[in-house]
C-alpha cells in the first residue's frame, strides 16, 4: 500500500473470489471471475464501463448475492453475508458517489463507525459525549484522514473533496482487514485526486488496514498506487498482472481503456 | 502532502457546526413553570394540563422514532390505547388501584405489542411504514369497537382512581387530578424527558440519527437497521402506553377513540406543531395543540376547520414547527449588528 509499490507481504489470500458469476436474468455481469488478494497489496479492478467492476465489489460485501461461486475472506465464506457481518468480520467498503449522513457532524459520522465497532449501543443511556475511549478513537481517524479541524462541521455543509473524505474515513473508523474503495476519487477535481490518495494510503497503514481494493477509472492513479491490476472485460476478467507488465502493454491497455489514452474516464 | 489541501472551499467559522444541546433545558424550564402553575392557575388550566402532561410524555417517544430514527407512524395512538386500556382493565376488573402497577403494565403491554407489530412495521419505509402502523392502529380500534364484552364496545371502560405510591386520597376528584396527580405526572414527564434526553445522547441514538439520515450508509458501518428502528418502535411504544395511562385516569375512562386514526393523526399534528427537529418540539407541540384546541373549540364549533387551516399554514410557512421559529428568531436577533449610539 506504498506510492512506491513495495511488494506484498505474504502470499497467503487475505481475501478471494473463486469462479463468481452474477446474472441479471439473462445478462451476465459477471462470469468465472476469480481472483485474490494477499497482505500488503494494493489492488485495482479496472475495465470499460460496464465491464462489471461495481457488480464484483457489490458481491463482494454483500449487497449482491452472487449466482454462482464463492467469495472467501480471512478463510470464510462470505457470499451474501450482508453488510453489517462483513463489516464485523473487519471489510468495510465505499461507494461511487459520495455517501454520507449528512446532517451529522464529522465527529459523529465517525463514532457511528466507532460505536459499532467497539460495541457501544446494547445500553441506550450510555452517554455519547463522556465515552472518552469511543471520542479518542473518532479523533485518531479524523486525524489520519486530515479531518481533524472539521471534526465538529456538519457533514453536508463539507466541500466535495472532503466529503469523499469523509465518507472514506468512516470505512477506516472500522479499523477493518481490507478496504474496497469504488471510485475513492470520483466526481472531486483533478488537484484533489492525488491528495486524497496520499492520505488514503498513508491512513492504511496509520490504521493497520492489510489489503485495499480499488475500482479506479484514472490510469495515472491506478499506475501509481497498484501493486496489481485486475482488468475485467464484459464480466471476465480479461488480466491479472503488475502494473508495470500491464502499462507496457499497448494491446491491453487498449482492451481496457478503449483507447491509447493513459486517463479513462466515465461519460 | 497537507492534508488539508483538499478541496477546502470555506472557512470552518463559515460553515454550520452542531446546534448546541439546549433542547433539555427548554423542556426542563417548561416543566418548571408546569410545576408553579399550581399556585397561580385555575384548577380548569390545571386539568388542562394532564392532557398535556400525557401527550407530552407520549410524543416522547413518538419523536424517537420520527425525528430521530425517521420514520413517521401514523398509528401510534394504538400505544395510547394499550396504555388505556390497561389501567381500566386493571382498576375495573381487576382491583389493582396501584398507579405504579398501572404504569408498569401498561408499559409491558405497550412493549411487547409493539415488539410484535414493529417487527412487520420497521422492515419498511416511508408511506408503506406509516401505511402499516396505520392498519394495526385500525386493527385495535376495530377489537376496542367490536369486543363489546372485553373492552365495553363504544361505551370503553371505567378507569378507577388508583393509588399513587400506594396512598389514597380521599378528597374529590378535582383535587385528586390537579393535586397529587398533577405532581405526580409532572414528575414522570421529568424523569422521562431525562431518560429521552439520555437515549438521543447516546451512541444508540447516534445509530438511530445515522439510520435516518442513510440507512444504506449506515448498514456499511455496521450499524444494525432493523434491531435499531425495533428498539425505537418499542421504546416509542412504552412512552406512548404511559401517555396513555395518564390520560385514562385524567378522563376516567378508556374509549376506543384513543386508538382511532384520527389521534394518531393528532399526535403527528403536535409533533409538527413544536418542530419534530428538536428534542423540546414535539412537548411544545402538545402543549401548543391542546392549549389551541380548547381554545377554538370555546368559541366555535367548526374547531376542527380552523385545526386544519392551521396545519396548512404552518407545513407551508413554518416547516420547522413552533421550536424552529423561536430559534430562527432567536438567531436573527443574535445576528442583528448593534444600533449606533
Amino acid at each position: 500500500m506504498q506510492p512506491d509499490r513495495a511488494p506484498a507481504l505474504e502470499t497467503t489470500p487475505l481475501f478471494e473470489t473463486i469462479r463468481v458469476s452474477k446474472a441479471y436474468g439473462v445478462y451476465l455481469a459477471l462470469r468465472d471471475v476469480s481472483f485474490q488478494v494477499s497482505d500488503g497489496e494494493f489492488v485495482s479492478i479496472v475495465g470499460p464501463n460496464g465491464a462489471g467492476k461495481t457488480t464484483l465489489v457489490n458481491v463482494v460485501t454483500g449487497l449482491l448475492t452472487p449466482t454462482r461461486g464463492e467469495v472467501r475472506f480471512l478463510g470464510g465464506d462470505i457470499a451474501g453475508v450482508g453488510p453489517v457481518e462483513l463489516a464485523r468480520r473487519g471489510m468495510s467498503r465505499t461507494f461511487q458517489l459520495v455517501n454520507i449522513f449528512p446532517a451529522l457532524t464529522v465527529r459523529e459520522t465517525l463514532a457511528v463507525a466507532v460505536a459499532s465497532r467497539l460495541r457501544r449501543v446494547a445500553n441506550p443511556f450510555r452517554s455519547l459525549r463522556r465515552d472518552d475511549v469511543l471520542q479518542a478513537e473518532a479523533e485518531r481517524v479524523a486525524e489520519v484522514l486530515g479531518l481533524r479541524a472539521r471534526l465538529d462541521i456538519v457533514a453536508s455543509t463539507l466541500s466535495q473533496g472532503e466529503k469523499k473524505l469523509l465518507d472514506i474515513a468512516s470505512a477506516f473508523a472500522l479499523n477493518p482487514t481490507v478496504i474496497l474503495l469504488d471510485e475513492p476519487t470520483s466526481g472531486v477535481s483533478t488537484g484533489d485526486k492525488h491528495a486524497i490518495m496520499e492520505v488514503l494510503v498513508t491512513a492504511a497503514k496509520a490504521v493497520g488496514v492489510r489489503a485495499i481494493v480499488q475500482v479506479e477509472h484514472d490510469m495515472d492513479l491506478v499506475e501509481r498506487y497498484s501493486h496489481r491490476i485486475v482488468a475485467l472485460q464484459e464480466g471476465s476478467v480479461l488480466a491479472d498482472m503488475a502494473p508495470e507488465a500491464f502499462f507496457a502493454d499497448p494491446a491491453m491497455i487498449s482492451a481496457v481503456v478503449g483507447t491509447r489514452r493513459k486517463t479513462m474516464r466515465t461519460p | 502532502m497537507s492534508h488539508t489541501s483538499i478541496g477546502i472551499s470555506t472557512p470552518a467559522t463559515a460553515q454550520r457546526t452542531l446546534p448546541r444541546p439546549t433542547g433539555l433545558w427548554v423542556l426542563l424550564g417548561l416543566l418548571t413553570i408546569m410545576a408553579l402553575l399550581p399556585l397561580v392557575a385555575s384548577p380548569y388550566a390545571l386539568l388542562l394540563m394532564l392532557p398535556f402532561i400525557a401527550y407530552g410524555i407520549a410524543l416522547l417517544g413518538f419523536n424517537l422514532l420520527f425525528g430521530t430514527t425517521g420514520l413517521l407512524s401514523f398509528g401510534h395512538a394504538l400505544f395510547l390505547g394499550v396504555g388505556a386500556y390497561a389501567a381500566a382493565v386493571l382498576t375495573s376488573k381487576l382491583g389493582v388501584l396501584s398507579f405504579e402497577l398501572l404504569l408498569v403494565t401498561a408499559a409491558l403491554a405497550s412493549g411487547v405489542i409493539a415488539l410484535a407489530v414493529g417487527a412487520l412495521c420497521v422492515r419498511y419505509t416511508r408511506i408503506f411504514f406509516g401505511m402499516l402502523t396505520l392498519a394495526f392502529g385500525m386493527l385495535f380500534h376495530s377489537f376496542l369497537f367490536k369486543f363489546y364484552g372485553l373492552t365495553g364496545g363504544d361505551q370503553g371502560m371505567r378507569v378507577l382512581r388508583p393509588l399513587l405510591l400506594g396512598m389514597e386520597w380521599r378528597g374529590g376528584k378535582t383535587a385528586f387530578l390537579t393535586g397529587p396527580f398533577y405532581y405526580y405526572a409532572l414528575a414522570l414527564f421529568a424523569l422521562l424527558g431525562l431518560a429521552m434526553w439520555r437515549i438521543t445522547q447516546s451512541p444508540f441514538g447516534l445509530h438511530l440519527r445515522a439510520i435516518r439520515e442513510n440507512a444504506g450508509k449506515a448498514a456499511y458501518v455496521g450499524v444494525e437497521i432493523f434491531r435499531m428502528r425495533l428498539a425505537a418502535f418499542v421504546i416509542s411504544a412504552v412512552y406512548g402506553g404511559i401517555g396513555g395511562v395518564i390520560l385514562a385516569v385524567t378522563t376516567g375512562l378508556a374509549d376506543p377513540e384513543l386508538a382511532y386514526w384520527t389521534h394518531s393523526g393528532n399526535l403527528v399534528f403536535m409533533a409538527v406543531l413544536g418542530g419534530s427537529g428538536s428534542f423540546a418540539g414535539p412537548a411544545v407541540g402538545a402543549l401548543a395543540f391542546v392549549v389551541l384546541q380548547d381554545f377554538v373549540m370555546s368559541i366555535t364549533q367548526y374547531w376542527r376547520f380552523v385545526m386544519g387551516g392551521t396545519l396548512v399554514l404552518l407545513v407551508v410557512f413554518l416547516p420547522q414547527g413552533l421550536s424552529g421559529a423561536i430559534e430562527l428568531f432567536a438567531v436573527r436577533r443574535k445576528e442583528r449588528p448593534p444600533h449606533a449610539a
